[in-house]
């Protein structure tokens, strides 16, 4: 738990989330699926969780049980303390959902899906009225509150689905891939838009396909495959698994990779020569950077005394394709058309 | 800033609450969809030139002679088949709102159970009462009239409203058990037609075969158009004319609307609380 970023040292948290022994399977004509294949979950209050895993995984299966939209076939879980099949109703009141797709009435008005979302939270007309201007306020949709959604940009729409899921203030938020969609620039303000939760304390769930988006947003990171958790740490420690970042430099004559490599080995003081890598036709070197970017430096500095031109050079950082080929030792699918 | 939970209300004040909510929702989508008025009105009127023009005038009504006994014998069977295909307009409707995940995100809300599609019904009731208005005016340019006075009309609309509702129900369960919206139209209308064509709608009994005559007597359509041509004065010929569908049209027509509700409203609540969204 060293690297969760909210938690002081020995302090301890009630869980806003925990799930046991999830298990959920579908069954179709022909094809049973094991969605959820025993999911173990455990959220401390004040977190971020990111649950990361490919397409089919098990992400928005996991969500929809925590957020009683369906019965798990076994194991239990609770939202701050209440069971979300026995207690579904109080578990709804609590928690707010933004789903995959965005989940709105495409010819309401900005401001009339708030106001319909507030009164169904048992707002009172007026409240649900003020909360939505308020909301529209936060997440920069004034101007278009009025217009109906079907003219909304897909940024646009996702920021009003979330602006909806907290209505209520809700304590825990289960978001499932919020940003999956989005251009670069709407991705970072939903980034922003989720700090701002944390920061009021807002507990959080977030799946996500992308190993950089849990780094941004999560304190720790559990990755799932076919239904189970298959690690969980934070995404450093995730990378550490993975081995870390690493550089690849190009040179740019054929006659220098030899050389190149043994001058970087040795500045670099690696010790296991099965670390790195050299392919000859491409003319291109890796080798581990524990230091990131000043190991950059130092790489650059080396082959430049020895007179080593470099064709091209970068800092990789491990990809969730990394992850996945050393946790499971497949590479993430790609989206299986069902 | 913190979620306190909910006070407890009083569970019959909440759904009515969430379904005046969900009401307002439907309404407000009316006028913004003009599209759907032209499409589930054009169809009907379409139903009364052919059938009033083309072949009403090889259909004679036993014991009502004359060219216009056909129209005032024909428009209560449109009327009916009108109500009838209300059950598109609620499945269409929450399959749209399912595919597009917002049973999900209701469902995910701490609202009732029957809140959805109650609201959906009553927006949809409103909407279908549009579609008959466009149809009594429709009727009125053919040259139908009612001919008992506008209290016993006005009871006869109410039966037809009653009619839509009902359906609305069984249009509710399609909509939440099948894929999508367009295979949610398909489910929802097929069977109407040979249901419609099976009564007395557009035929009189006494003119289908005698195998046929007693089921489309007891048809739940033909109730409804039964009790409308009485209500309204209009010719009502029936091929047993001291059975229980001719001597009490009326009653009829009430027990087979509260039967569909009895059975449809509780299936199609069950099936929203374990529908699941794509
Ligand atoms: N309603 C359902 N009926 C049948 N199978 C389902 C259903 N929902 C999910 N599945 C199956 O369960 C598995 C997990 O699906 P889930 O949607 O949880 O994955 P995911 O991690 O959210 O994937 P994605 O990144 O594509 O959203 C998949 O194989 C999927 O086909
Ligand atoms: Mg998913």
């Amino acid at each position: 738990m060293g690297g969760l970023r909210h938690i002081q040292k020995g302090e301890v948290r009630m869980a806003a989330i925990e799930a046991t022994g999830l298990v959920k399977t579908f069954k179709g004509r022909k094809t049973t699926v094991k969605a959820l294949d025993g999911i173990d979950l455990d959220v401390p209050e004040g977190t971020v969780l990111g649950l990361l895993g490919p397409n089919g995984a098990g992400k928005t299966t996991t969500v929809r049980v925590l957020t009683t939209l369906m019965k798990p076939d076994a194991g239990t879980a609770r939202v701050l303390g209440h069971d979300v099949v026995t207690e579904a109703d109080t578990v709804r009141s609590l928690v707010g959902l933004s789903g995959q797709y965005a989940a709105v009435d495409e010819l309401l008005t900005g401001r009339e899906n708030l106001w319909m979302f507030g009164r169904l939270y048992r707002l009172s007309s007026q409240q649900a009225k003020q909360r939505a201007e308020e909301l529209l306020a936060t997440f920069d949709l004034t101007e278009a509150a009025d217009r109906i959604l079907k003219t909304y940009s897909g940024g646009m729409r996702r920021r009003l689905d979330l602006a909806g899921s907290l209505i209520a203030h809700p304590k825990v938020l289960f978001l499932d891939e919020p940003t999956t969609g989005l251009d670069p620039r709407s991705r970072l303000d939903l980034w922003q838009i989720i700090r701002d939760r944390v920061r009021e304390g807002v507990t959080i769930l977030l799946t996500t396909q992308y190993l950089e988006e849990a780094d941004e947003l999560a304190d720790s990171i559990a990755v799932v495959d076919h239904g189970s958790v298959i690690a969980r740490g934070t995404a450093d420690e995730l990378k550490a698994k993975v081995g870390g970042e690493r550089i690849e430099v190009v040179v740019h004559d054929p006659g220098d990779t030899v050389r190149a490599l043994e001058l970087l080995t040795g500045a670099l003081r690696i010790a296991d020569p099965e670390s790195t890598t050299l392919e000859e036709h491409t003319r291109r070197i890796t080798v581990p950077a524990p230091g990131g970017s000043s190991a950059l430096v130092d790489v650059i500095r080396t082959l430049d005394a020895a007179d080593i031109r470099i064709a091209d050079i970068g800092l990789r950082r491990p990809t969730l394709d990394d992850v996945f080929l050393t946790l499971t030792g497949h590479e993430a699918e790609q989206k299986e058309s069902l | 800033m913190s979620a306190e939970l909910p006070a407890r209300v009083n569970p019959i004040g909440r759904a009515l609450s969430d379904a005046g909510v969900l009401a307002w929702r439907s309404l407000k989508r009316i006028p913004r969809t003009p599209d759907m008025l032209i499409y589930a009105t054009i169809q009907p009127i379409m139903f009364v030139l052919l059938f009033a023009y083309v072949f009403g005038n090889a259909i004679p009504i036993p014991g009502f002679p004359g060219p216009r006994a056909y129209r005032e014998f024909l428009m209560s069977g449109i009327f009916a088949q009108t109500m009838a295909f209300a059950v598109a307009s609620a499945s269409v409707g929450l399959a749209d709102d399912m595919s597009k995940g917002l049973i999900d995100r209701f469902r995910s809300l701490p609202m009732a159970r029957s809140g959805v599609i109650a609201g959906r019904v009553v927006g949809d009731l409103v909407f279908n009462a549009f579609v008959m208005l466009i149809m009594v005016l429709c009727g009125f340019i053919v040259g139908w009239r009612w001919h008992n006075g506008f209290g016993q009309a006005l009871a006869a609309f109410a039966i037809l409203l009653l009619f839509a509702f009902a359906m609305l129900w069984v249009g509710a369960l399609i909509g939440l058990s099948v894929g999508g919206p367009e295979v949610a139209s398909s489910a929802g209308l097929i069977w109407l037609f040979p249901l419609t064509f099976l009564s007395n709608a557009f035929v009189p009994t006494p003119q289908l075969p005698s195998a046929l005559q007693p089921v489309a007597e007891w048809n739940p359509i033909s109730s409804i158009v039964a009790a409308c041509r009485h209500l309204f004065g209009n010719p009502s010929p029936f091929a047993s004319p001291d059975g229980f569908p001719a001597q009490h049209p009326v009653w009829l027509s009430l027990i087979w609307c509260v039967a569909i509700i009895v059975v449809f409203a509780p299936l199609a609540v069950r099936k929203y609380r374990s529908a699941t969204g794509h």
